[in-house]
């Protein structure tokens, strides 16, 4: 019998578009009974938003004042007594996911399945290594529970339109008082949201500076888009870091991602490889990004991107 | 406190483009150049820091693998930690497996910090930190971009996907580390030679009494679907032309 249970994000008022994401891989496995777990102090919202996901048969709340923010610590041991009943638990490979998740499976004994791509049986997927620079094929034990994160730019959000039933649980577990919440800073951006946008603006270090930034910025919400980066451009300080994509940064997979004055390093490739149409302005022709762009300009991105800029108006 | 343990792991360095073996039997690795994992070299540094702040009396560095795993380590003395400890295996060791040989060696040695790389850049499993403190029972700040200790407790401050989260954890416990953490120092050559007189342990992994975790077992391995290089356009009028016609402006 396959059972999921897939672990919601949230921010407490909404949830996150990679709950959906993972309820899609759960969806491969032949089947499978999805349930949905949110965690919350007061889970309501979110719980609805959670029962409108297709597929999914149960949506548990599970609310204490201590699940409010999320914290990996306190959550893992409430994860981990609600999955015996379980076969697969699974989380997304966002940063809230790639926390939680290895700690829930060291709590359960056993390792687990990071960045699932595809689902090839019901203990058999495939996930990259290096980068991405090589896919391979793995297999879990069928004896023991399988806890896994979803590479989320592997999926499309499950669709609406389900009316799952919502069940309030309590879990017996203790829960920590070692590691306290102090506070969350955000860009305070009124642009899209990097994991899901539909397009995303990227600048690299030939942008030369934050101030140049701006460039990007104009042209990104000439488009509606959010705003990237490559690893050099955070690292010289132009853009903050949540805004990185790449191996160490967000995988992402938009429908257009253009890429300005960016080399395009393996570690940056493996971030993008899922997106829709990649485009890519360099002044370097021999620059990598063009052996995986669908449309390249060569030329300079200070007379490029205001131009194509204004010829989008 | 007095001791921080720093893991130092052994992988193909960060700029050699990995192949897969044609028999699709693993990852061409002969000849190739090995590093320290990029991430526990700042992980390392960071310790040190904390070190030379005065806040800890020890670094001590530990690698789980082969006789060569010795380089990294020496490596790391060099950096300037204070003595270097090598799990020999000849297996590679799973994320689980690790944690409980990380678990076993704080118990012999009475750490008050493990700092860790947030992932290898061979596996990219990005497990083992987390399943430490799981495991430990103490607390995890992971993908940490600063990071300041005030006695008994430690505030880092998280790279997460909205922006920056700063929490803050009673020690003992464990953090691991992202890119912005610090700028790892380079070796000089007289810390290279000093480095050869520091303690490196060799302890077999059988002595350490841990049970191996369940394995996942890797069936096959293949180069990854690349995309087409497409076309060329030679002006901007020619680039939201191709833009249109695909519909995406």
């Amino acid at each position: 019998m396959t059972k999921v249970l897939v672990i919601a994000e949230h921010d407490g008022a909404a949830l996150n578009p990679s709950t959906a994401k993972c309820v899609s891989c759960a969806k491969q496995l032949e089947g499978a009974e999805i349930d949905i777990a949110v965690f919350a102090a007061s889970a309501a919202a979110v719980a609805a938003e959670a029962a409108q996901i297709s597929g999914v048969g149960r949506v548990l709340t599970i609310e204490r004042e201590e699940n409010d923010p999320a914290v990996a610590a306190i959550l893992a041991p409430q994860i981990a007594a609600l999955a015996s009943a379980y076969s697969h638990v699974f989380g997304p490979s966002t940063a809230f996911g790639k926390d939680v998740m290895p700690r829930v499976a060291a709590l359960l004994d056993v390792n687990q399945i990071s960045d699932i791509m595809s689902v090839e049986g019901p203990h058999v997927f495939k996930r990259p290594i290096y980068a991405g620079n090589a896919i391979v094929t793995v297999e879990a034990p069928a004896e023991s529970p399988l806890v896994a994160t979803v590479r989320t730019a592997s999926y499309q959000a499950a669709e609406g339109g389900n009316s799952a039933t919502i069940e309030s649980t309590n879990i017996d577990a203790e829960i920590p008082t070692h590691t306290r919440f102090v506070e969350v800073q955000t860009g305070q951006s009124d642009r899209p949201d990097l994991q899901s946008a539909a397009k995303v603006v990227s600048g690299g270090r030939a942008l030369g500076s934050e101030e140049n930034f701006e460039l990007i910025y104009k042209l990104a919400d000439k488009l509606g888009a959010a705003i990237g980066s490559s690893r050099a451009a955070v690292d010289a300080g132009y853009v903050p870091p949540e805004t990185q994509v790449g191996q160490t940064g967000q995988i992402i997979a938009p429908d257009l991602y253009i890429a300005i004055g960016i080399s395009g390093a393996i570690q940056h490739i493996t971030g993008i490889k899922d997106a829709g149409t990649i485009v890519a302005i360099n002044k370097d022709e021999e620059a990598p990004i063009f052996e995986v762009s669908d449309i390249g300009l060569v030329g300079d991105l200070f007379s490029i991107v205001p131009e194509l800029t204004n010829a989008l108006d | 406190m007095e001791k921080i343990l720093v893991g130092l792991k052994r992988v193909v360095d960060y700029n050699v483009r990995v192949q897969v073996k044609s028999d699709g039997s693993g990852v061409e690795t002969d000849g190739v150049k090995m590093s320290i994992n990029p991430f526990d070299e700042i992980a390392l540094e960071e310790a040190l820091r904390i070190k030379e702040r005065g806040e800890a009396s020890e670094v001590i560095v530990l690698s789980i693998g082969t006789a060569e795993s010795q380089q990294q380590l020496r490596t790391g003395l060099a950096m300037g930690a204070d003595r270097a400890i090598l799990v020999e295996t000849d297996a590679s060791t799973d994320p689980l497996t690790a944690a409980r040989i990380f678990q076993a060696i704080i118990e012999r040695e009475n750490v008050d910090l493990v700092i860790l790389g947030k992932q290898a850049i061979d596996d990219d499993n990005s497990q083992t930190g987390q399943m430490l403190a799981a495991v430990w029972g103490r607390p995890q700040a992971t993908f940490a971009s600063a990071v300041s200790i005030d006695g008994n407790t430690a505030r880092v401050t998280r790279e997460v996907d909205i922006g920056l989260e700063t929490i803050e954890i009673d020690l003992p416990a464990v953090i691991t580390v992202d890119l912005r953490l610090n700028e790892p120092r380079y070796v000089k050559l007289p810390d290279i030679m000093k480095a050869k007189k520091k303690p490196l342990d060799q302890i077999p992994f059988a002595d350490l009494g841990v049970e191996t975790a369940p394995q996942i077992k890797t069936m096959k391995f293949e180069p990854p679907e690349g995309r087409q290089r497409g076309i060329m356009v030679e002006d901007v009028a020619g680039l939201v032309t191709a833009l249109k016609d695909k519909g995406l402006v």
